[in-house]
Formats: structure tokens, sequence, C-alpha cells
């Protein structure tokens, strides 16, 4: 891994001011059956305290100015939670900084002289829409398939009723913390959706209340990810990839939950 | 003139929600599938909405102008959701939740509304941690708390610094859930660009594909708005990007009434803008006044780091202003004084435009551990954007648009002036008054979604049993979508040389120094005109390349902007009549000696309703009169 780890704050690492020269390589498609390849683009007088995002703004804007068309890419909250942005930027998903989103990866992680190469998240699962844009909607049909617990509102017990050990919340919250950005698919060589979906099992699998559809979910879930991923072969990408660092270890909870539940969900039939 | 009536049931406050849910008109469970119900927005109003009515067996279609409902901004809350469950044995309860919600709104909120919302609190959170909410617990297993600003008890419900994500993600698990179940029909991409309204109700809404252009008429017996607020219109704002007011100002143009615009809230914890390009401001959770101090340096222009100031000479100026609510004044009263001091010149950070946050005391009192496992990520998020490391330097905060009380004028039910018309969250001019309180959002969000909408949007629809819906080919929905092929043809078509951002940023400009923090009668007289002229340079001088048929942001943000323009108008015209200061509205002609709001309940204890007079005419004012029969009326004093 050539990821740093970004801990390079401190006391005296103000130091604004400093602007880049850049050149970008950007994947431009105008739609999604269109042919797409690599522009480059020159990118002076960048400042360093800009994100990645207001970067790619800077260049639209003066792509606008010349009459071409700006480059089309996801963003929202550019604040690292909504999940809507995610590029490969120089071959790794949201860039070199561990656990970033692309908005939060700021130019200061860069030099003057770099040769950025910009591309849209690459899986069969997710076609391009256009430049960086892909569409991720098959995410979406996997949380369908069992990813909620099934309360009606106005139905729930009084919320002390359960309590729930600390831990086991921490836990809870760690996987809950994914945001959906795909990153993880595109970062497998595979195209899987492993992590995606372990994050989600796993959130809801070790909570207590989670516990009745805890193993038609976990079924429902797999097979649902199977119909539009790849298979997973461990190979950890995605876990470094990720930029809410989701564990592999979900990975390993939900297989061990999708095995029982095959035998769980065979001998519950069987009694019916 | 419009008819405000806002159906408040008879009967005392504590009783009104009851009695009204019990003489409420039902569907029966067999004909609720005869009725369809729109609702835009997915975000915790929406999404909630959405799910429970889906739930209940309505036909429901749910849009959303993201790629999954998931990415609605209400994911971006960080601090918490405020319910009156008094787990803490604090002196809590339904009756304080009302009244500091009244309060802190600086009395310009509906007394019956905001009561059903802090009865309704403790249903959400009941509801949410069924759902499998993360919250924050203590180790004994049961739910955590924590403060909020404008308040002396600790009601505020949290997942670390994450509680909208959480929360969103509830909710789309409940709407998964249901469009799963085939209850919903989920259409995302799709972005509502009108809403179509015949023989006085509003039947159905007219949407465009942001991946095809495709333009799309959706007939139903009702819709529902719940598509957020307009802090956009200032360009910066701690705001998603395109978070915008299309879908209220268009159901404006229609007949909708807009309440109050001039409601901003400004949030104080935000970092400080670093230069010309920033593209957004990125929020502080108010929950770190908990345990940051808030202070600027005693001498003007102190040009030593903040670590070389000794205590003795730094101001904390919050702590010595208002000794009872020290850093956890309401957000109002924190920002304005942010403001004070860095006006003052006593400004800290390379541009002199901010104040520090500081966690020294916190970090030694309770080891570095604690304040990890409270804000880690908000930590970590500073550190990203500043490059300094708040563990060993004071964070820098400034204060910035978050949030909008204003919104379309809705009834006890939630329904705006359009029949058939309901609107929830930041959406409705809500109910938060004047200002809103720290985690109030999201309650309020999920109150209208799960609790309030799936009852009073049945009670409408029973009055339509064997009423097909007007079908989507009628000549009204002919129209509507003419109009919006139109005006997307006009933006394409303009030809100018300005990009749809500069222009944006400008009208923005224009908003934060005449309609911001401070506002004055001079300044919003030079904003209305300097507005109409720029909106001028808009129709005359805007370049949108590409085309109408594929994915075209540039063509997007070009309408929603189009909007913020007209919008703009109004809330500078709103905060001109608005003579007094009150919350969010602060009116330099109107202020006590200390420099605090100073508001004219004798002229302007009422909401103001705008009504829409035609393209270019002067907006119609409406009042619907407030009365303060249980919290009594007083100047807000934090002291």
């Amino acid at each position: 891994m050539s990821q740093t780890n970004g801990q390079t704050g401190g006391q005296t690492a103000v130091h604004h001011g400093r602007t880049l020269d850049l050149k970008l390589c950007i994947w431009r498609q105008p739609g999604p059956r269109a042919e797409g390849r690599m522009v480059e683009y020159d990118l002076p007088g960048v400042s360093e305290d800009m994100s990645f995002l207001e970067m790619l703004d800077l260049l639209n804007e003066r792509l606008i100015a010349k009459e071409q068309e700006p480059v089309a890419f996801e963003h929202d909250c550019r604040e690292g939670i909504c999940g809507s942005c995610g590029m490969m930027i120089n071959g790794q998903a949201h860039g070199p900084q561990l656990g970033t989103a692309t908005c939060q990866l700021h130019m200061r992680k860069f030099n003057s002289g770099d040769v950025i190469e910009i591309e849209p998240w690459r899986a069969a699962a997710f076609p391009i829409v256009r430049d960086l844009v892909v569409n991720r909607s098959a995410l979406d049909r996997i949380v369908e398939a069992g990813g909620y617990i099934s309360v009606t509102a106005g139905a729930a017990p009084e919320a002390n009723i359960i309590p729930v050990p600390k831990p086991v919340a921490d836990a809870a919250f760690d996987a809950a913390a994914c945001i959906g950005c795909g990153a993880c698919v595109a970062a497998c060589p595979n195209g899987a959706a492993q992590l995606f979906t372990a994050a989600k099992v796993a959130h809801l699998n070790l909570l207590p209340q989670g516990q009745a559809e805890r193993f038609s979910r976990t079924e429902a879930m797999v097979e649902r990810m199977e119909e539009f991923f790849g298979s997973c072969t461990f190979h950890g990408e995605c876990e470094a990839a990720c930029p809410k660092r989701i564990s592999l270890e979900n990975i390993v909870l939900m297989n061990g939950d999708y095995v029982r539940a095959k035998f769980k969900n065979r001998r519950l039939a069987g009694r019916r | 003139m419009i008819h405000l009536d806002p159906a408040v049931p008879d009967g005392p406050i504590e009783q009104k929600w009851d009695q009204h849910k019990f003489e409420m008109k039902l569907v029966a469970p067999h004909n609720r599938r005869r009725f369809e119900v729109i609702v835009v927005g997915t975000g915790l109003a929406g999404g909630a909405a959405a799910a429970t009515l889906g739930e209940l067996g309505y036909k429901v279609k749910a849009f959303t102008f993201h790629d999954s409902p998931r990415r609605a901004h209400s994911i971006a809350a960080q601090g918490g959701i405020n319910a009156a469950k008094n787990y803490r044995g604090d002196g809590d309860s339904v009756q304080r939740l009302f009244y500091d919600t009244v309060k802190g709104g600086d009395f310009r909120a509906r007394e019956a509304n905001v009561y059903r919302l802090a009865q309704l609190s403790v249903n959400i959170i009941d509801q949410c941690v069924a759902q499998g909410v993360p919250f924050a617990r203590e180790y004994g297993g049961l739910l955590d708390t924590r403060s909020f600003g404008g308040t002396q008890v600790s009601r505020t419900f949290y997942a670390r610094g994450q509680t909208g994500q959480q929360l969103l993600l509830g909710a789309y698990s409940a709407l998964a859930r249901q469009v799963e179940a085939g209850n919903v029909e989920l259409f995302d991409r799709s972005e509502m660009l009108d809403v179509v309204v015949k023989d006085g109700r509003a039947c159905g809404i007219v949407v465009r594909n942001l991946h095809t252009g495709q333009i799309v008429s959706h007939a139903a017996h009702a819709v529902v708005l719940a598509t957020g607020g307009y802090g956009n219109v200032f360009y910066l704002s701690t705001n998603a990007k395109a978070s915008n007011a299309s879908a209220i100002w268009r159901a404006h143009r229609k007949g909708a009434a807009l309440a109050n615009p001039c409601y901003t809230q400004i949030h104080p914890t935000c970092i400080p803008a670093s230069d010309e390009f920033q593209s957004k401001l990125t929020l502080m959770s108010e929950s770190l006044r908990n345990d940051g101090r808030i202070w600027v340096p005693e001498e003007f222009g102190d040009p030593r780091p903040p670590n070389q100031i000794p205590e003795s000479e730094r101001d904390y100026y919050l702590e010595r202003r208002y000794p009872a609510f020290g850093n956890l004044v309401p957000r109002d009263v924190a920002s304005r004084a942010a403001k004070r001091e860095v006006d003052a010149g006593r400004g800290v950070g390379p541009l002199k435009n901010g104040v520090y946050l500081d966690f020294k005391t916190a970090v030694e009192r309770l080891g570095r551990n604690t304040i990890e496992e409270r804000y880690g990520n908000l930590f970590e998020m500073y550190e990203r954007i500043t490059d300094e490391d708040p563990y060993q330097v004071p964070m820098r905060i400034y204060p910035a648009v978050h949030y909008t009380m204003g919104g379309l004028w809705v009834d006890y039910n939630l329904m705006s002036t359009i029949p058939g018309l309901f609107v929830g969250g930041e959406a409705n001019f809500s109910d938060h008054g004047a200002n809103r309180l720290g985690a109030s959002a999201l309650m309020q969000g999920l109150a209208d979604g799960y609790f309030v909408l799936p009852y009073t949007v049945p009670n409408y629809l029973a009055g339509m049993l064997g009423q097909a819906p007007i079908p989507a080919d009628d000549p009204v929905f002919r129209a509507a979508e003419a109009e919006v092929a139109d005006r997307t043809q006009r933006y394409l078509s303009t030809g100018g040389t300005r990009s749809v951002d500069d222009l944006h940023r400008e009208l923005g400009k224009i908003m934060w120094d005449n309609c911001g923090m401070a506002r004055s009668r001079e300044g919003l007289e030079k904003a209305i005109s300097e507005i109409a002229a720029l909106r001028v340079e808009f129709d005359r001088d805007l370049r949108v390349l590409g085309s109408a048929d594929t994915l075209n942001q540039s063509l997007e943000k070009a309408g929603r902007v189009d909007d913020f323009f007209e919008l703009a108008g109004l809330l500078c015209r709103d905060a001109l009549h608005r003579e007094e200061s009150c919350g969010g509205h602060f009116r330099v002609e109107h202020q006590t000696e200390e420099g605090e709001a100073l508001r004219d309940d004798d002229h302007f204890a009422y909401a103001a309703a705008w009504e829409y007079a035609g393209p270019g005419a002067e907006p119609i004012l409406n009042k619907e009169p407030l009365e303060f029969d249980h919290v009594h009326l007083a100047q807000r004093s934090y002291k």
C-alpha cells in the first residue's frame, strides 16, 4: 500500500499560500453508450488549501470560460458523509489519503508538477453515466432485499427496555458508518460488494433488535448482492479504500451468518 | 388575500393532538391502495413519511434528485436529536422541551405545533432504537445523552458526530423495506420542477430525469414536499451543494404562501472560509460547545500563536457575558457575539476571521480518549480541512449560514395554503419560530414524517374516496410540462459568458453582506436593487453548455439559481418589513443597549405568510397572529 495516513498536522503545519501547477488526465465520456477517453488538461495556480473537488470546480470554471463542457462528477455534502463523491485518483479509490473521501482530500497532499489521473469507478455493476459519474443503484437493491429491521411506525417499545452493551453498540456503529460510496467495489479486482453488504449486515446482526430477522436478512442480502456483483476472494483492497475504515472483520461475520442461515433457514422451513 | 386558517384544534394544549387524532377521518385498510400519494424528497421527513404511508398501505411514489435516497442532506447532521425522555432525571419534561423551543425560537412559533413536537419527541427515540439506530450508550447499556445550546438539561441523543447519518439510514431502511414490498415506488435522479394544481387542489408534479432529461408528470391524490431548506441562497453555507429551494419556490408560485423567509440561522461553529474558491462551509457540531471554550485574545490583533497567550490575556466572552448558559447559549446569540469580536478587530487566524474554540481544559479534565470518543470524527474532519490538530491547537471557528426556519406556511395538519399539498421538515415554516435550537431539526423532520403526516394526509384523503386522481395526460399537466421544457431550453439558449456558479457566488455575496447576521433598512434596500440587477444579468449573460437530453449539471444548477434569485428578493423584503429583531433576524435598528435582539411584540407577533402575485409584482403579505397562552412573552435572557 502506498497510502499515507495523513497525520501530518500539528502545531506549525499552517503554511497557507502555496500554489500548485498540475497536469490532469481525466476520463471524458459524453454518455452511457458513447466512447470515452482520457483527456489532458493543464491546471496552473491551484491553491493548496483547496479540496480536490474545489480543484475540479476551478477546472470546470476555466473550461466553461473556453466554451468547453465541464467535467461531470458527483458531489454533494463535501463533508465526507453523503457518499456521493468518489473517483479513482492515480489508480486509488478516493486518492492517496487513507480513510478519506474525495471531498475531504486536500491539494496540500499533492505537489506542483504532479500529473493526476482521474477516472470513474470501474465496476461491471456501476455503468458509467457520464465522465466521472456512475450509476450505483445496485447498492440500493441490496439494502432493499433485507437491510432493515421490520418495525412499523408507532409499534416500537420504550427505547431503554433493551439495554445494549456499549461495546456491542460501538461495534454496530463502526459497521453502520458506511456511506455507500462504492469505493470498496471500485477497489476490488473482482468488483465485489462484500464490504458494503457486510457493513449493513453486521450493523443490524450485532444488535439485539436485529436478531429476529438475522438469518433471513443475511441470506436475502447476500443473494441479492450476487445478482449484481462479483465474488469476494479476500484481497482486502476494499478495506484499504474505505473512507470510513470499515473492517474486513464484517465480511467474516457475514460469511459466518450466511452459512448458519443456510442451516437455520432450512430447518425453519422443514418445521413448517 | 389568502385565508390563513391554522386549524389548531380546540381544547387544552396537552390534549389537542390526541383529541385531533380521534376526530380525524380514517381510511379503512382495504381502501388505502386506492389512494396515491407523492412524496418529494427522501431525507428524514420525506423518507419517514413515504415509508410510513407505505406501511399503512397507501400507494406511494417517492422522488429524490439524488442517485439514492440515502444521500439526502439530513445525512450531514452531526450533533444529535432532542427528546423529552428525562432519562437523566435532571428536570426534563414535555413541558420543558416545549418551553425551551418556544423561548429559543424567540416567541415566533405556533404554540400548539411546538407542544405536539415535544410530545412526539419521545416516540421518535423509541422508533429509531427499534430500527437499529446505534445511539451512544453508557456502560450499563442504556442510552446516553448530552447537552446542547439553549437548554439546561441533557436531552440530546446522539450517535457520535454522525447522528443525522444514522437516523437517515434508519428512515432509508424503512423506505427500502416498503420499496421491496411494492408499497413505495422509488424514482431516483428525478428532480421536481413543478407542482400541478387543478380546481384549487394539488394533483401531481412534473419531474425531470437528470440522466436522460426526460420531463414526466406524475398524478396523485395528495403531494408531500419534504425538500429541505434554502440556505444555499447565500451560496456559501453548510448545506450540501445541491440543496435548493426550487420545489418550495415552484409551489409558492402556484399559490402556496411562504412564511418568514427572513428567519435564517447562522450557525456559530463553522470552519472559517480560507479563499475565494471556497465552495461551501463546513460545520463543526454544536455539541463541541459542551467541552470546548470559546475565546479571543484580549489584545487587538495579538500576533502570538494561541498556545502562547496566557489565560489572563484571553477573553472567554460567552462565559463572561452569559454566566448561566456560558458557551451553550443559543445559536443566534453565540453567532452575533462572535461577529462582534471579529468586527471589533479581535479575530484570529490568517485572515483574522475567526474565534478560538479550545479543548485544552477538556482534554486535561477528561483525557484525550474521552474527547476522541465524543468528537473524534469532527476533529479528524477539522484537521483534514485546515491542516491543524485541534487536540494541540484551538479550533478556529466562525458563523455560517446553516438552516432556514422559514418555509412554506402550513396549518396544524402540515398542509399548505394549497389543499392537498403538505409540507414536512425544513421545507415548512416549522416549529422553530425565529431561531432553531440545536438538535431540534432531526426531531422535527422525524416527527413530521413518522408521526404527523401519516395521520393528517389520510384525513385529507378520506374525503376523496371513490375519486380517481386527475390523469397525468390532463391538459393541466401538459401545460406544466411545456413550461418546464421552455425554462430548461431558455437556460441553454441564453448563450452568454458567465457560468452559473459565478452568478450564484455574486448573489450569495449580496445576501451575506446585506441580509446576513446584521441587517439594516439601507442594506436591504440596496440588496433588493442589486439582486434585481443581477437577475437581469443572469437572464442576459448566462452560459450553460451542452444539451438538455443528457446529464447536464450546469443546467440543473441554472434552474436552482434562477429560483434562488426570486427567493432572495422575497427574503430581503421580508427582512425589510420586519421592523424588529428576533432570533436569526437581527435588524441593527432594533437592539438593546447591550446589543441583544429587541423584539416588538405589539406589532410583529405574527407569522408573515407571503403570497405570490405574479412575475415582477410586489408579493402580498398575509399575517397569522401568534398567541402565547402557555409561555409568556418575555425578553430572552441567557445570563
